[in-house]
């Protein structure tokens, strides 16, 4: 488990790693590490260069503010995780983030890298679909903004070209009126999950469901993120209404089986999640909603 | 007066080494020595037809590359079949490297040894084999059918079949009024140490010897092996144990392939070389345990009595029989656990299958015999409409008829199978109390009116532990009071540092911290059979405790003399010997060993008091007639048979209704392994053995494909349980009913919390769902499965 021959450089500004990368077209970005080292490794993947972007100070900020929360490439899960204000603008970055893998590996692995990596089985990747989250991604030809829709484009496949580094992701703010929860089902804690789901849902003044929105997590080739309104007639969170959302959700996604679940059981967790996760949700809206009264007035 | 050590739960004296990165283990040994790689085979099954090494002769940082053609004498045979029986009428074993068929993926192929691994594996990746597929054989279910067959000459694809029994079973079952069968079946799974397999050899051309280090559970066994194979003497061959990171059993099985072909290279190029095995590796190149198919015949009589029952299973093992029969034989004899069979039958069949070999595993063929048998009680109170505990107390052997003997049935050390003590009611009283068992129903009442299901399980079990044949103990008391005790079973830890230093310094009455334990180092203890079989206390701390002794002996001879006393007046403690009641009369155990050891030159102050000016009666010879110089004790301990620990777990679990996660509520365990040397250490042994038993029962197993391709390869997909899996809590009671056969009373304690965890489970699922568990392990999307197939029966009964 040794990686066979490549180069390696760690520059210390964008520009020399854009230069860099573009000078070498078999070579790959290296983040946090914690996805391309074991393919490495395990001589999945070979690459002749290595582009280390860890020294390049410019990628390593988180700058939260009211439309969102704006990080650097080299940002690290549990930097965001443990961001006071990243979880008061965007309470589905840490609610999402708790699941992704464990400690040690949120301490190296960047959420940015995660999200390029593209990995439909990854929290992160869903998260990004599911807030409408916009990439910015450079190269020596100049700088593009991408959507979920322009970036996932297959299985672990997204639109970036060969000389192009992610840069910067932004993730909007939640809007008020709004709730959110993530939940998941993984074999062991911290596991990728079987099924996950994470929602926001929009209340009105009455508490009424105006907005059901969910991510999935390992159901789909892509990042899913589905709009499940429809599901809730009359804006009622009723057991119906959840068990239809359920079923609305399973006609978008493609649970596969695996050796570790069925396909029935993958589909039994879309709706049970759903049902929970959407429930959730609806109840941090509404307390949302009375602890934003209670502050002004 | 100093206290007894034994009993107290001292700190573990290697920890601090072990868990602050001290620990130095096979890889850390040698830096700078040359690697080896391995090329193994891709497929399951399959001829080869060429391998062209030439694409690698000229990569630089190559030293060496090995096939079969390369390997000479006894090398160029197969490897040892370690432990033959008269039913393993079709053992096989395979070569150090395939000599031109393959029979498992991972089987090596041809090995590089390189600079480095890196570049090791460089090579390994340009060596072309040329493979013509044939058709692989998986599971039992495809052994069976034989279509295919593994090797050629193997009809039915069975290497043994072994039959056993007492009593009249046929009559037994014709007479019985009640009569149940079972279909039972537990798949594979893996010891999965933490530290893989890891070599490392260096050759000494001037004094022409071979230093080897192995991560191996058996020092001696590597040895002979090595020497054998490579037609070296034993004596020229020193095997020493580094810190091993875990062993569960995989360890015993010996010599790998690699453990012969790094000292070969090491020798053929004069230099270092080290072989370390990656996780990869493990997988599919170590050995798996576990996989059976069972089927059960048991008549009974209105109490849940057993009048006879017939037991047939279909073994597993893999490609080939390095380590014979043990885990069939071990299964089909501690089925009976602690239940009195007046009639009893078992044959099963050993099995080839193109998958990595079986050997034993922490719990060695129990976790599956336990698995079967309580099956089997928990379906007879069900049958009867009893309850569960009442069945098994109802068929327990009683505490007055020890040594009890389960008709002539032999064990797996060949001796009679003979429990030697134990008191089986008394476990289960206990064991009924830390669950709850009486307060359960009211509980599960009350979580079903709150739309939960909870379930409990209970499991016995008993262990054959301490097999023979011998293990040995020497002490050397040194000038400067330091106590130097070495045995030559090894550590992977297990405490050991801690335990036998217990055991010396209340057997030598020396300070505990002057004691210092050697394991599996041929140097200082050339004489060892091996850590297995829940051995290492009963078996050396047996020896450790007898050569204690005798060190004891000669140090009241030379005091009493020394003193001018009777040795019947001497006491020792805390490394002082003393006359009783005159404390100021005494004298150092370090003294003593600078008397034992006359001397003609002085190089400090201790052998400055033993040179011959010093020291001695004139009219005598300076060492005594029959004495030897030195202070030493050496002993060994060869039991006439096994002692049998007990106990008994229960669990109470709680199912999602909607997603099938299994959730622990409550595990409780009773134990009786004889006299607690270190409970602190035993209480580890089982929190160890019953996390790795919820692995067993709730997350691993080996997914094999049609192919023979293991899927799971890596800690990502085989599913260890982390330590968020396993219960925040083990509620523990112990039991003292010390064994006759050993001078301290002691039975194993290594394997037990992994045996009965998967029956328990099954167990506690089967009541919570009301749903028939009879296969293990189960994941959440099983249970589910069953529920969906369940209640379509359900419905299907109900249209009828
Ligand atoms: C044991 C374990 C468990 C895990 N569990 C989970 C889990 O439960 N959920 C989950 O979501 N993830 C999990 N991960 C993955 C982890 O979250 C990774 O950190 C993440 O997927 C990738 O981030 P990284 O920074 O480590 O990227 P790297 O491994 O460095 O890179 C991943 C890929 O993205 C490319 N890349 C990275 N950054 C850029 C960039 N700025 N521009 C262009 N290309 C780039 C790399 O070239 C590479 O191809 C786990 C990892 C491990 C080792």
């Amino acid at each position: 488990m040794k990686p066979a021959p490549f180069t390696y450089q760690r520059p210390s500004t964008l520009a020399q790693a854009l230069t860099a990368y573009a000078a070498a077209p078999d070579a790959k970005v290296l983040a946090g590490g914690q996805s391309l080292i074991p393919l490495l490794s395990m001589r999945l993947a070979s690459i002749e260069q290595l582009i280390d972007i860890n020294g390049i100070d410019e990628l390593s900020s988180i700058t939260v503010d009211e439309s969102g929360v704006r990080f650097g490439a080299t940002v690290r899960h549990s930097e965001l995780l443990s961001h006071p204000e990243v979880a008061k603008v965007q309470p589905l970055i840490p609610a999402a983030l708790h699941h992704v893998a464990h400690p040690t590996i949120r301490n190296r692995g960047t959420t940015c890298g995660s999200i390029v990596h593209a990995d439909a089985s990854g929290e992160m990747p869903t998260v990004f679909a599911l807030l409408d989250g916009v990439l910015t991604v450079q190269s020596t030809r100049g700088t593009r903004q991408l959507s979920t829709a322009d970036l996932f484009i297959g299985a672990l496949e997204t639109s970036l070209e060969h000389d192009e580094i992610a840069t910067e992701v932004f993730l909007p703010a939640l809007p008020v009126n709004r709730g959110v929860a993530f939940d998941e089902i993984a074999r062991r804690h911290g596991d990728y999950a079987l099924v996950g789901v994470g929602a926001i849902v929009g209340i009105d003044d009455n508490n009424s469901i105006t907005s059901v929105r969910a991510g999935y997590v390992s159901v789909s080739e892509v990042p899913a993120a589905i709009d499940l309104t429809e599901a809730f007639p009359g804006g009622v969170l009723s057991d119906e209404a959840l068990a239809a959302a359920g079923e609305l959700a399973l006609t978008h996604l493609e649970p596969e089986a695996d050796i570790h679940a069925t396909i029935h059981y993958r589909e039994q967790l879309v709706r049970v999640l759903t049902k929970r996760v959407v429930t959730a949700a609806y109840a941090d809206a509404v307390a949302r909603r009375k602890s934003s009264r209670e502050e002004s007035s | 007066m100093t206290t007894k050590s034994i009993g107290e739960p001292i700190k573990r004296v290697e920890d601090a080494r072990l868990v602050t990165g001290k620990g130095r283990y096979s890889d850390d040994l040698m830096p700078g020595a040359l690697e080896m790689a391995v090329l193994r085979s891709p497929l399951a099954h399959a001829k080869i037809i060429s391998i062209d090494i030439d694409p690698v002769l000229d990569v630089p940082g190559v030293h060496a590359v090995y096939t079969y053609d390369d390997l000479e004498g006894p090398l160029a045979e197969p490897l040892p079949l370690l432990i033959p029986h008269p039913d393993l009428t079709h053992g096989r074993t395979q070569y150090a490297l395939a000599n031109g068929e393959v029979n498992y993926m991972g089987e090596a192929v041809a090995v590089v040894v390189a600079d480095n691994r890196y570049i090791a594996e460089d090579a390994v990746n340009r060596i072309v084999v040329e493979y013509e597929a044939l058709p692989v054989v998986v599971g039992v279910d495809g052994a069976r059918k034989a279509d295919n067959l593994v090797h050629e000459d193997v009809p039915g694809n069975v290497a043994a079949r072994m039959e056993q029994g007492f009593g009249d079973v046929k009559k037994a079952l014709k007479k019985a009024p009640n009569k149940l069968t079972l279909d039972l079946k537990i798949e594979r799974s893996a010891a999965s140490p933490m530290e893989g397999r890891g070599t490392v050899a260096r050759w000494d051309q001037d004094l022409k010897r071979l230093s080897l280090w192995s991560s191996t559970q058996t020092s001696t066994g590597v040895r002979a092996a090595v020497a054998s194979k490579l037609g070296l003497d034993l004596g020229q061959v020193d095997l020493i144990t580094p810190d091993v990171g875990g062993g569960f059993g995989v360890k015993i099985m010996h010599p790998w392939p690699e453990e012969l072909l790094v000292p070969l290279a090491a020798m053929n190029l004069g230099k270092p070389v080290k072989f370390t095995e990656d996780r990869r590796e493990h997988f599919i190149s170590s050995a798996h345990e576990r996989g059976q198919e069972q089927h059960i015949e048991v008549g009974f009589d209105d109490e849940g009595r057993i009048l006879g029952l017939d037991f047939q299973f279909w073994h597993d093992h893999g490609a080939y029989t390095p380590y014979g029969l043990i885990v069939p034989i071990i299964t089909s004899t501690q089925f009976l656990g602690p239940y009195k069979l007046p009639a009893y039958h078992v044959v099963f069949e050993s099995l080839y299958t193109n998958t990595v070999i079986v050997t034993p595993y922490r719990g060695a063929g129990r976790p599956q015999a336990v698995f079967a048998m309580e099956r089997t009680m928990d379906a007879i109170a069900k049958h009867l409409g009893m309850d569960r505990a009442v069945v098994r107390q109802n068929n327990f052997i009683q505490p007055e008829e020890f040594p009890y003997a389960h008709g002539d049935l032999n064990f797996q050390d060949g001796r009679p199978l003979v429990y030697d003590s134990g008191n089986y009611p008394e476990l289960m009283e206990k064991a009924k109390n830390l669950v709850g068992w009486g307060e359960y129903e009211a509980f599960r009442d009350e979580a079903k009116a709150e739309g939960r299901k909870v379930g409990i399980g209970i499991a016995c079990y008993v262990e054959g532990t301490g097999v023979g044949p011998y293990e040995g103990g020497h002490v050397r008391i040194e000038t400067n009071g330091k106590v130097k005790v070495a045995t030559g079973l090894t550590s992977q830890g297990q405490g050991h540092e801690t335990a036998f230093a217990q055991i010396v310094a209340d057997e030598l009455g020396a300070k505990f911290e002057d004691v210092e334990i050697v394991t599996g180092d041929t140097r200082r203890m050339p004489y060892s059979v091996g850590t297995f079989a829940s051995r290492a206390a009963v078996m050396s701390g047996s020896a450790i405790a007898l050569a204690s002794r005798k060190a004891r002996e000669k140090v009241l001879r030379l005091a009493a003399d020394a003193l001018e006393v009777s040795e019947d007046d001497l006491e020792i403690n805390d490394s002082v010997v003393s006359v009783k009641g005159a404390p100021e009369t005494k004298i150092e155990l370090g003294t003593l060993a600078v008397l034992s050891n006359p001397l003609r030159y002085a190089f400090d102050e201790a052998s400055k008091a033993a040179t011959q000016f010093a020291v001695g009666d004139p009219t005598k010879p300076p060492i005594p007639d029959g004495e030897e110089p030195g202070l030493e004790g050496k002993d060994f301990y060869s039991p006439m048979r096994s002692t049998f620990a007990s106990g008994i777990h229960a669990v109470i679990v709680e199912t999602d209704p909607e997603t099938a996660e299994i959730s622990i509520l409550k595990y409780a365990v009773v134990h009786d392994c004889g006299t607690l040397i270190n409970p602190m250490i035993v209480e580890g042994q089982i929190h160890g053995g019953v996390a790795q038993g919820v692995g067993g029962a709730l997350y691993e197993r080996m997914e094999y494909d049609e192919n023979g391709q293991l899927q799971n390869a890596s800690f990502m997909d085989f599913l260890i349980p982390y330590v968020t899996e396993v219960p925040t809590k083990i509620d523990i009671d112990h039991q003292v009913t010390p064994s006759p056969l050993n001078p301290l009373g002691i039975k194993g304690a290594g394997e037990a919390g992994v045996i009965p965890t998967a029956a328990a489970f099954a167990a506690a699922i089967e009541d919570a769902e009301g749903i028939t568990i009879t296969s293990m392990p189960i994941s959440p999307s099983e249970l589910y499965d069953l529920r969906l197939r369940d209640s379509s029966a359900v419905d299907e009964r109900t249209q009828a």
